[in-house]
């Protein structure tokens, strides 16, 4: 088990002739991953070829789908057309959509997300890393990766990791990984102030998937939508949760990198954020090279097993 | 993106949004001609165009009291923008180096009966616009939320079909409004959320928004910020860029497409990821040091990114030593630490470098700083890298 996608999950590539969107499909077919069909206007027809692999590209989504049998699209689509990309997923009925996109006017996403409502598919960012569910090969390979995460840094096992942010979710899955202690999924929600799923949505996830027995929750400061996943796993998560939160030295009123990491008020800081972890009895890494000995801290507590 | 008060009121105008009367001089020798277009006896206000809020309650280096002055007469009007242009105003929110003054505002003093609060922004828990408005203007609306919240009043607008009416005449109604005043806050709301919406604003704030004597409803005050993912769409607002407002290392970075925020420590860091970025300032300061900025060379950083990083890094006179932090998931070690040998090589590095590697070709990456001959410090985590530089500029 994992959440969201798993080495069965078929998988289309939305921009998968653009420089970006190639360059890492290649990688998620070196993975193992089902990249089953490409989708680029106009290119319908065409090939995108991999050494043995030759995955048929479409001129939408929804041929792709029905032709492939694809339930999930990773979006490399440039920041002014990636809206549509999204809402023609949501179209196509898909279960799954991961924008990798960087730099999606804000505009465009609220109109997205509110035109998604209803809708079956799960939108995951944009301006994303994507998700990695390893797999059982060597290097974690033949699992399934959709996005730009590095998945050789992954081991199959059962902590759950999810984050905002791209590098430092790298930096906590290499911490497990060297650990020893694999990881059921690793999601990356996004640095935009506008996303589909919150650190909440993938927390419930992990709470209901049996062999996920541990949690990191990597936050940033900007929002609150940390509180809110920390305030619902003191009520109703059992498993040993730790986190971290960046942007303890972040300057008020300055974006850091992501459109999101912004202090708005004084309940906006790490600190905030921090105390509330705490407040609800998550393990807080005291650094960025703290992460998986915090979990490791917080399953000793607990009495549970994180491998 | 931010803007001048009296570029976001030209706006408003645009949009239908009323604001007193004013024009804006860049050069004191437009400061007469600025007045006699503004052809108005009565009292006017001189206002400093500034990216920062505080103005009024901000101080010149110089001693001179107030970035904005109210002037009985026109000589008065002329003596204040003399003393204010080119003169550097502190505020609480621009930190003690203050900005320098390099447009000044007249604008036509009204006759104000009630000061309100007005804002548009995003709403992130909902992903909505929201308007937010307020019986208390005129002061800081984080202290209203805080001490009286229950004089605070929002609406949230469904993208799908755009503010309706009732929305703005519930908002009028909550502000107390009636009659003719009632009519133009409703018209005003209205204009406001176009503006916002259409610009692709981040926030719009109108803080104070008042009410005169004679029925009117005015932005007294104007602060507009865009989104800047979305610049690429409205060359208009582009135009309205003030460079002097922004840092010219900041300005630099943008050009590399490096993200860069200076900071006022003596440890410089180059980091890829938003996120790593930040942690990299919070351990920093954890082992006791203190990060000279934010540094964000992106996913995919090559080797003319890490040199300009350097440079960019190394015009800030504070900076003691630099922490460079990359965690090479998909992009290679060995590129990075090729360029960091070239950045250093090619600057004369004098000051302690220390380089954390992870991730791919780490090796390859590791030999390469060795063996460059150069005295650069490796470090194998997160934490023994921000020791090594702590202590090296300690």
């Amino acid at each position: 088990m994992a959440i969201i996608v798993n080495e069965k999950t078929k998988v289309l590539v939305q921009g998968i002739t653009g420089e970006f969107g190639g360059r890492h499909t290649k990688l998620s077919l070196d993975y193992g991953s089902a990249i089953v069909a490409g989708v680029t206007p106009g290119k319908g027809g065409q090939f995108f070829e991999h050494g043995e692999h030759r995955v048929p590209i479409f001129n939408t989504v929804r041929d792709a789908a029905t032709a492939t049998g694809a339930t999930a699209s990773a979006v490399f689509v440039p920041p002014p057309f990636a809206a549509d990309a999204i809402l023609e997923c949501a179209d196509a009925g898909l279960d799954l959509c991961v924008a990798i996109t960087e730099g999606i006017p804000i505009r465009d996403m609220i109109r997205a997300k509110r035109a998604m409502l209803g809708s079956k598919t799960r939108l995951i960012g944009p301006n994303c890393p994507g998700i990695v569910t390893p797999g059982t090969g060597k290097d974690s390979n033949g699992g399934c990766r959709i996005g730009i995460a590095p998945g050789y840094i992954h081991k199959k096992g059962h902590v759950g990791v999810v984050s905002r942010s791209g590098t430092l979710t790298y930096e906590a899955v290499f911490q497990l990984t060297s650990k020893g202690l694999g990881q059921t999924t690793s999601v990356g929600i996004g640095g935009d102030p506008v996303n589909g799923t919150s650190h909440l949505d993938v927390i419930k996830m992990f709470n209901d998937d049996p062999e996920t027995w541990g949690i990191i929750m990597i936050g940033e400061i900007g929002g609150n939508a940390e509180v809110e996943a920390a305030r619902w796993i003191k009520a109703n998560c059992k498993k040993p949760v730790a986190g971290f939160i960046a942007g303890a030295t972040a300057p008020a009123g300055r974006r850091m990198g992501h459109a999101g990491a912004v202090v708005g008020g004084a309940e906006d800081t790490a600190a905030a954020k921090i105390a509330v972890f705490k407040e609800c009895g998550i393990e807080c890494a005291v650094t960025p090279s703290d992460m998986a000995d915090a979990l490791v801290r917080a399953a000793k507590a607990r009495g549970a097993k994180l491998a | 993106m931010n803007i001048h008060e009296y570029q976001a009121k030209a706006l408003f105008e645009k949009y239908g949004v009323a604001v007193p009367r004013g024009v804006a001089a860049r050069t004191p020798a437009e400061f007469d001609s600025a007045l006699s277009t503004l052809g108005h006896d009565g009292p006017l206000i001189v206002k400093s165009q500034i990216h920062a809020g505080g103005r009024g309650k901000g101080t010149f280096t110089d001693g001179f009291k107030g970035g904005v002055k109210f002037a009985q007469t026109k000589a008065e009007a002329l003596d204040y923008a003399n003393r204010m242009f080119n003169n550097t105003l502190v505020t609480a929110q621009t930190g003690p180096a203050g900005r320098k003054v390099q447009t000044v505002y007249f604008t036509v003093a009204s006759d104000i009966r009630k000061e309100y609060y007005l804002a548009i922004l995003l709403d992130r828990n909902t992903s909505l616009p929201v308007i937010v408005a307020s019986t208390e203007g005129g002061v800081e609306i984080e202290k209203v939320a805080h001490d009286t919240p229950e004089k605070i009043f929002k609406v949230f607008v469904d993208p799908a079909v755009g503010l309706q009416g009732y929305q703005a005449r519930q908002l009028a109604f909550q502000l107390g409004f009636t009659g003719d005043v009632f009519k133009n806050a409703v018209k005003l709301i209205d204009s406001l959320y176009r503006m916002f919406w259409e610009t692709d604003a981040a926030m719009v704030e109108v803080n104070p928004l008042i009410t005169t004597p004679d029925h009117k409803v005015l932005a007294l005050d104007a602060k507009v910020s865009f989104d800047d993912n979305a610049l690429f769409r409205h060359p208009e607002i582009v135009a309205l860029r003030d460079l002097n407002e922004e840092d010219p290392k900041e300005i630099e970075a943008s050009k590399y497409n490096l993200s860069y925020i200076a900071l006022d420590g003596n440890i410089a860091c180059l980091v890829n990821g938003a996120g790593l970025a930040m942690s990299t300032m919070d351990i920093i300061k954890h082992y006791g040091g203190s990060p000279a900025n934010f540094l964000d060379v992106g996913g995919g950083a090559s080797k003319d990114q890490v040199q300009a990083a350097f440079r960019i890094i190394l015009t800030d006179p504070n900076v003691k030593g630099i922490l460079v932090n990359i965690f090479g998931g998909i992009m290679d070690c060995n590129t990075i630490a090729t360029g960091v040998v070239a950045a250093a090589r090619e600057l004369g590095l004098k000051i302690p470098l220390v380089v954390r590697l992870e991730g791919n070709n780490v090796a390859a990456g590791k030999r390469t700083l060795a063996e460059s001959g150069l005295k650069i410090e490796s470090a194998d985590t997160m934490a023994d890298a921000a020791q090594k530089i702590v202590k090296l500029v300690a």
